[in-house]
């Protein structure tokens, strides 16, 4: 074990293991671009309808059951059958992956809408403000803090499937996961899992300072 | 992209094994990640310490990709269902942990008192008060669990186990799409069943709550 870890460091060390198209450095953009791409595009369609469905109530069972078909629905599944499906290219990868991250964000959304009280929305539309002033100057400011978990939670989950994209024969840090496993290189794979760890915590932390700083005159 | 019925019908044997052995793993999962959550939830309840601290590991190894856990346990338990089962524990522990923690944290603090005052000693009052109370937060928690490690079962096909899992693999390196969506659809299915048994269990164990629909 301890040999192993030792190896571990100095791969992670090694300067050699930085540079060049299959070194850490560009592995770690391309996994990064996969990962915010896909979260991009996940939240460009799961902001709008967690929005409506919490505005107008209606669709809430959808709501609720798109949250258990996210999570039942098997990735690798997923990815080798738009693969089959559509040939060679990242767009099985990105498929998957916002397969993944939609239904996290629509179900915090919908969840950061509900929780507004309705007695707030009530005074609002008493002052005489229109349906869609309450949505964007009451209801979505107030809802802000657990939208912005959902999007956390996201983004931490396709960061750690983006592993994937190796498996299709593309790039990100998941290479070094599967070449490893390919060549029996433990250490490679070890290294890979690690890096993708650590990529997903400091999103993490980045986001989460992010969002104290943004809510930072909130009490609760 | 046609399904080819035909080789549905010839490997309903091979399915049905699969299925079993699919489910075999995430329940085993679910279970011992209840039996391993429960103790530390009651530890992070009560000792405010060391409840960020344990959320906050179990947060860290729920962000490390579920691939690399089962390949981190190779030199442990090796190709074998025990790494399976390992891993997914890993990933329930999160949710179950989470859960198992916001459900103490639910039972009012009255409730207790109350226990306290009638003489009801600290294990008493955990197992007949505190723990049937938060049963809806841990069963909610339970459900989420159990439909995410059946769907992470099939990551364990790289390792050589996986259960539906193996279907993907082999449709991936026949170029034949069948398997893969036999294997999608039976995983969504069993998810599905699954939850609805939980939701079966979660209406008996808690007969009070039945009064106020």
């Amino acid at each position: 074990m301890y040999e192993l870890f030792k190896n571990l460091g100095g791969w992670l060390t090694s300067g050699a293991q930085w540079s060049g198209s299959d070194g850490i450095a560009h592995r770690l953009a391309e996994h990064l671009q996969y990962s915010l791409l896909a979260t991009l595009i996940a939240a460009a369609i799961g902001l709008p309808l967690g929005l409506l469905i919490g505005h107008t109530g209606k669709g809430a069972f959808l709501a609720i059951n798109l949250a258990s078909f996210g999570r039942a629905l098997p990735t690798v599944g997923l990815v080798v059958l738009v693969f089959l499906a559509g040939g060679l290219s990242m767009l099985p990868v990105y498929v998957a992956l916002v397969a993944l991250a939609v239904p996290a964000i629509v179900t915090n959304t919908y969840a950061g809408m509900t929780a507004v009280d309705p007695d707030v929305k009530d005074a609002a539309r008493g002052q005489g403000m229109r349906g869609h002033q309450v949505l964007f100057q009451v209801e979505l400011p107030l809802a802000l803090p657990l939208i912005m978990t959902g999007l956390r939670l996201a983004l931490i989950q396709v960061v750690a499937t983006a592993t994937i994209a190796a498996y299709v024969s593309f790039g990100g840090l998941g290479r070094y996961v599967f070449d490893g496993l390919a060549q029996r290189d433990l250490v490679q794979v070890l290294g890979g899992a690690v890096l993708v760890a650590v990529v997903a915590v400091v999103l993490d932390l980045l986001l989460s300072t992010l969002q104290r700083f943004l809510f930072r005159h909130r009490t609760a | 992209m046609t399904i080819d019925w035909s080789w549905i019908g010839d490997h309903t044997d091979d399915l049905a094994t699969l299925t079993v052995s699919h489910l075999q793993a995430a329940l085993s999962a679910v279970l011992f990640g209840v039996l391993i959550s429960l103790p530390l939830a009651v530890v992070a309840h009560r000792i405010r310490p060391l409840r960020g601290f344990l959320l906050g590991i179990s947060n860290v190894l729920f962000t490390i990709p579920s691939i690399a856990i089962f390949v981190l346990l190779l030199p442990v338990s090796g190709l074998t269902r025990t790494t399976t089962v390992i891993g997914l524990t890993v990933y329930t522990l999160v949710v179950l942990l989470r859960n198992t923690v916001e459900g103490l944290d639910s039972v009012p603090v009255k409730t207790k008192e109350a226990a306290k005052a009638m003489g009801t000693r600290p294990l008493r009052t955990l197992l007949t008060v505190e723990l049937p109370l938060a049963l809806p937060v841990i069963m909610a928690g339970v459900r989420i669990a159990t439909v995410m490690s059946i769907s992470l079962v099939s990551v364990a096909t790289y390792i050589g186990d996986g259960g539906l899992g193996q279907l993907f693999t082999d449709g991936f390196q026949r170029n034949f799409p069948t398997p893969v969506i036999a294997g999608v659809v039976l995983t969504i299915l069993l998810a599905v069943v699954a939850d609805a048994a939980l939701v079966a269990v979660q209406y008996v164990l808690t007969p009070w709550r039945r009064r106020r629909a």
